[in-house]
């Protein structure tokens, strides 16, 4: 049983980490989290790598869609103005300090999220989605255009830059971790302490009954454009992780696909709680690699056969998610609460 | 205190409020009452923001609001609560309370999302302060942690009005506080309306069917019936008023004939 947090100030009852599970839990996860290099070998830091960075573009899509409860499905092209930032200010600047690099990334994306959020303030739900739907389409032509070639590398996608940190080029896998997982931490810590104030608290509200909150003192207009901006700047410092963790970039790689698998993402774990993009994330981005293992001892790595499981694979992982959402619709949080209900209760529970 | 001038307000060929005028005056209780299509709820739509009325003017404390947002309006000091809840219902009863006081805290998005420091210290003497004039004095403190949805009809009512009260309000603005509740939930309620005016100096203004409530607890009262004013005055002067009475019971003749 998990019990014995008695209370006698308010600070304590306001407090997130509250029982011992919940303080030993953390700093597991955090030591996992740095451990994790030491035994990981190249190809599994990729993937984490990916996956971090996921995380903190659906952790911002979270604050948007899950709290707020206003639709996008244009948050692709935030971290790609994200990752191009981070290559065009490189360009500028040689060895740009990374947070430098991230703020920057992160601040322009912000500007693009408060031009796309301008519909929210007029439609909401489904014709939110189709308004946000042509931040993706507007956005890579622009990037794709001859006359930003320049800066952005047209179609041929450009080269992106290593992070430096003085003088010291972070260009191994293990390296670039160590920068993400940091930034991961800290961006998730926010969006966890935004909604437990005032701010977030302010953004749950509009979700939940907009007559309310303006009834409340709660500007509509100033409180949705700023939500549109931070998950935009969450997608914009994950778009600068991009750039540094991979060595090109390709306009492709930010398209509308991008868009929807961050709110599959979202949709998987959890709207509306910090551990929802987490899980989420880490459910979608696995599974096709699962599958790939699975599928490479079945055919023995021949060639032929591979190239038909491929397919295959695809409909396996659409099957599963369909499977996921008729029997956990509120995603894969629902399963972690339901988990610890049982043992903070046991042996009383059944 | 509040003012309302010639109002009118009218959706197509619906007229929903006719010329009406009348003041709600300082640390008064002042009740609206009307059969039911009277105007009421559109008039305190038309005072906290929702509708702008075609025609006249709302004054606050001498200013005049009738065009600014309901969100301007609640930083004034005017709060409401609605005929139907209109709760956060995926929110626990203290974190619906903590939204009344959005305007009276000031941490912005950096201090909260740090937390540590500023933003704690201020959330932390708001929620000693709300503990302290909203929940201990409603008497809501069994239920603080509890989701909102999960709470009887009379309590979810209770926590409204705590959420507007954690405003600290000048005006507070209730809906028909009272609607649907036994006799002894509206004896609750009546009184802590009258504690509210009296300990805090609050000026109320109320929407009631209930009119044993209303004729016990109200300064003043303002007929209302078809979006015209018929009458105002003490209870005493309404209740000897004839037209009221006309609106409520129908006509002597018609009863005579």
């Amino acid at each position: 049983m998990i019990t014995g947090h008695y209370k006698t100030a308010y600070a304590a009852d306001e407090s997130i980490w509250n029982n011992w599970a919940k303080k030993s839990g953390l700093v597991i996860a955090l030591i996992g989290l740095f451990a994790f290099p030491l035994f990981a070998n190249n190809y599994l830091l990729l993937i984490a790598g990916q996956i971090l960075i996921y995380m903190i573009a659906v952790t911002g899509v979270n604050v948007l869609v899950g709290y707020t409860g206003l639709m996008s499905l244009g948050h692709g092209a935030f971290f790609a103005v994200g990752a191009y930032t981070a290559v065009i200010a490189h360009n500028a600047v040689e060895n740009l300090f990374p947070l430098i690099t991230l703020a920057l990334s992160a601040g322009v994306a912000a500007l693009f999220g408060l031009l796309f959020g301008l519909p929210s303030l007029r439609v909401k739900g489904l014709y939110l989605a189709v308004a946000t739907l042509s931040a993706n389409f507007i956005i890579l032509f622009l990037i794709r255009q001859d006359w930003a070639a320049p800066w952005t590398g047209g179609r041929q996608g450009i080269e992106t830059p290593n992070a430096v940190i003085f003088g010291w080029e972070l260009a191994s896998n293990t390296a670039k971790y160590y920068l993400i997982a940091p930034v991961f931490v800290v961006f998730v810590l926010f969006a966890q302490n935004l909604f437990r104030t005032r701010f977030g608290r302010a953004l749950i509200a509009i979700r939940d009954n907009d007559h309310s909150a303006e009834i409340l003192g709660i500007s509509l207009y100033a409180y949705k454009l700023k939500s549109f901006a931070i998950s935009a700047a969450y997608c914009g410092a994950a778009g600068a992780l991009w750039s540094y963790f991979f060595p090109a970039i390709l306009p492709e790689d930010f398209s509308l696909n991008m868009s929807i698998t961050l709110v599959v993402c979202l949709i998987a774990g959890g709207m509306g709680r910090t551990l929802g993009p987490l899980f989420g994330t880490l459910l979608i981005l696995l599974i096709p690699e699962i599958l790939k293992i699975i599928s490479g001892v079945f055919t023995g790595g021949d060639g032929n056969a591979l190239i038909h499981f491929s397919s295959i694979r695809d409909i396996v992982f659409g099957l599963l998610i369909i499977l996921f959402l008729i029997f956990e619709p509120m995603g894969l949080v629902s399963i972690w609460d339901r988990f610890w209900r049982f043992v903070a209760r046991w042996p009383f529970s059944k | 205190m509040l003012t309302v001038q010639n109002a009118s307000l009218s959706f197509g060929g619906i007229r929903a409020l006719v010329d009406l005028s009348f003041t709600a005056k300082q640390g008064e209780i002042t009740s609206v009452i009307g059969p039911n299509g009277a105007g009421k709820t559109s008039l305190f739509n038309v005072i906290s923001g929702f509708y702008q009325p075609q025609q006249g003017a709302v004054l606050f404390e001498g200013k005049d609001i009738t065009h600014i947002r309901p969100d301007q309006r609640a930083k004034l000091g005017i709060s409401r609560t609605f005929q139907n809840i209109a709760l956060f219902r995926g929110m626990t009863v203290l974190d619906n309370i903590k939204l009344g006081g959005h305007n009276k805290l000031s941490s912005g998005l950096f201090a909260s999302g740090w937390f540590y420091g500023a933003a704690q210290r201020e959330e932390v003497a708001f929620r000693a302060e709300i503990e302290r004039d909203v929940i201990d004095f409603l008497e809501l403190d069994h239920i603080r942690k509890a989701p909102v949805a999960a709470l009887p009809y009379g309590l979810q009512k209770r926590v409204e009005l705590a959420r507007a009260l954690a405003m600290k309000p000048k005006l507070l603005m209730l809906d028909e506080p009272v609607a649907g509740m036994n006799r002894e939930e509206t004896e609750d309620i009546a009184r802590f309306i009258l504690d509210i005016q009296e300990q805090w100096g609050t000026t109320i203004l109320l929407v009631e069917h209930d009119m044993g409530m209303v004729m016990d607890i109200s300064d003043q009262v303002v007929v209302l019936n078809f979006g015209r004013q018929i009458a105002a005055g003490t209870p005493h002067e309404v209740q000897q008023n004839p037209a009221v009475i006309e609106a409520y019971l129908g006509s002597n003749e018609a009863g005579a004939a």
